[in-house]
């Protein structure tokens, strides 16, 4: 029977794991390659990389580190952070990556997720959207790391990625990202509901009622949160986890 | 004696997790999209991810299609075929029209959900499989193992005899066949945890 993937999203800053809350206030967390070996023993669905500096500091994600990540995983697995050309996708690609996330480019460039789509196929190319709400209400997809707007709705956002050939859609909401108080469920629904692509929910799980709920009244079909899989408890000191098999089923 | 493992380089995706798991069963491999090393070959997996239609079309300009053609119906390799791989065995695929080896009977067609808000396309994710018959392949799994799936279409009209696994995504689908030495998987053995490591051991102890 078909599950929805529970995905633990690991943060990279200067090549170390980081958690955020807001998109601010860094917590180092470890070395993501011994993070990916404790996830192949808790046999995680996928993983997700994000190198949150890449687009700032105008580079992409490594591709070294990209090829240690992958010589260990035994899950599948995307990375993202500051990709902008063919060649960065291939790379990566080659790397050992099974799909690379665009962000700042698909809203800079749209015809790039095309370009890419068509190149590696639809399958490869995820994008994700950094939702932010407005100050006078409605929302509004950000971007880099949370700080240039981009004019769009994050349904009018996602309709056109899904037109231009992404393969799956990030959400993320970066009011709830470290307050692991549940994820902005109408926000999720209003997406998956708009696209027939699958729909990965980020930001706010802090329990496994909250994936279920993404699942079940939010339509994503992947689940995926920092802090619920980094932390432990209500001091939130740092022990990697992840939920059983069996906890895993959300009929 | 050791046998002449090849895992097909036909530009068409990642190969380097299929070359890490072989290495990590503890197989040793040739990775070569070279027909003279196809002809050469013991055993032959053929990985890969991307457009049908455009594989088929590098295949045929680099020499592959006829090279692979002789090793599979020729000469009778082991071949195990993954996601795009396994694709390419069908007569036939809607992505991109274009025919393919026609090694196992069926076309390749789209996934056409009742539901397309429920069931997104690609069929992304981990899904079990149902064994629909007895199989060296399937040596040492639990009962309905899971796989990891990433894939927009699916082979249909297949002959029953092939079929080797099922999976259910609003419908019931074929997620492997075997025919004689021939194995087709939809799934990523390559990345679906111990048990598709197991099944990736289970064709190389062939």
């Amino acid at each position: 029977m078909f599950r929805p993937r529970v995905i633990p999203v690991l943060l990279l800053k200067n090549n170390g794991l980081v958690k955020s809350e807001g998109f601010k206030q860094f917590t180092y967390i470890g070395d993501p390659i011994n993070a990916v070996r404790i996830f192949n023993d808790l046999r995680a669905d996928e993983l997700v990389f994000l190198d949150i500096e890449a687009t700032a500091q105008n580079r992409c994600i490594s591709p070294e580190l990209v090829k240690d990540i992958g010589d260990e995983a035994n899950m599948p697995f995307a990375v993202g952070g500051g990709i902008r050309t063919i060649q960065e996708i291939r790379e990566l690609i080659h790397a050992g990556a099974e799909k690379v996330i665009i962000n700042a480019a698909a809203v800079k460039d749209p015809e790039f997720i095309r370009k890419a789509a068509e190149t590696f196929g639809s399958s490869t190319i995820v994008v994700c959207m950094d939702v932010k709400k407005k100050f006078l209400g409605g929302l509004q997809t950000w971007t880099i790391n949370g700080r240039k707007a981009s004019g769009k709705s994050p349904v009018e956002f996602a309709k056109q990625v899904e037109a231009l050939g992404a393969g799956e859609l990030i959400v993320q909401s970066i009011d709830r990202d470290g307050k692991m108080q549940g994820y902005d469920l109408e926000l999720i629904r209003n997406v998956s509901e708009a696209v027939t692509i699958p729909v990965v929910a980020l930001g706010g799980a802090g329990k496994l009622g909250d994936l279920k709920e993404a699942y079940k009244n939010g339509k994503a079909t992947g689940l995926a949160a920092g802090s619920l899989f980094v932390y432990q408890g209500s001091m939130k000191g740092v022990l990697i986890n992840y939920p059983e098999r069996g906890e895993l089923s959300f009929e | 004696m050791s046998q002449k493992l090849l895992i097909l380089d036909y530009n068409a995706g990642n190969l380097r997790s299929v070359v890490k798991k072989v290495e990590r069963i503890g197989a040793s491999c040739l990775v070569s999209g070279n027909p003279a090393e196809v002809l050469k070959a013991d055993k032959i997996i053929m990985p890969g991810v991307g457009h049908f239609g455009n594989a088929v079309a590098y295949l045929k300009d680099t020499g592959l299609y006829d090279a692979l053609n002789e090793a599979v119906s020729v000469r009778k390799t082991p071949i195990l075929g993954i996601c795009l791989g396994m694709q390419l065995m069908a007569e036939y695929s809607d992505e991109g029209q274009s025919e393919g080896f026609a090694w196992v009977k069926g076309r390749i067609t789209k996934f056409q959900v009742s539901d397309p808000v429920r069931f997104k396309v690609p069929h992304m994710g981990w899904n079990t499989v149902r064994c629909k018959k007895e199989s060296v392949l399937n040596k040492g799994f639990e009962h309905d193992p899971s796989f990891y799936f990433v894939h927009s279409y699916h082979l249909a009209d297949a002959d029953p005899a092939d079929i080797l696994h099922e999976t259910v995504y609003d419908y019931s689908f074929v997620s492997a066949v075997e025919k004689e030495h021939l194995f087709g998987v939809q799934y990523h053995p390559e990345k679906s945890h111990e048990t598709g490591e197991q099944l990736m051991r289970n064709f190389l102890s062939l």
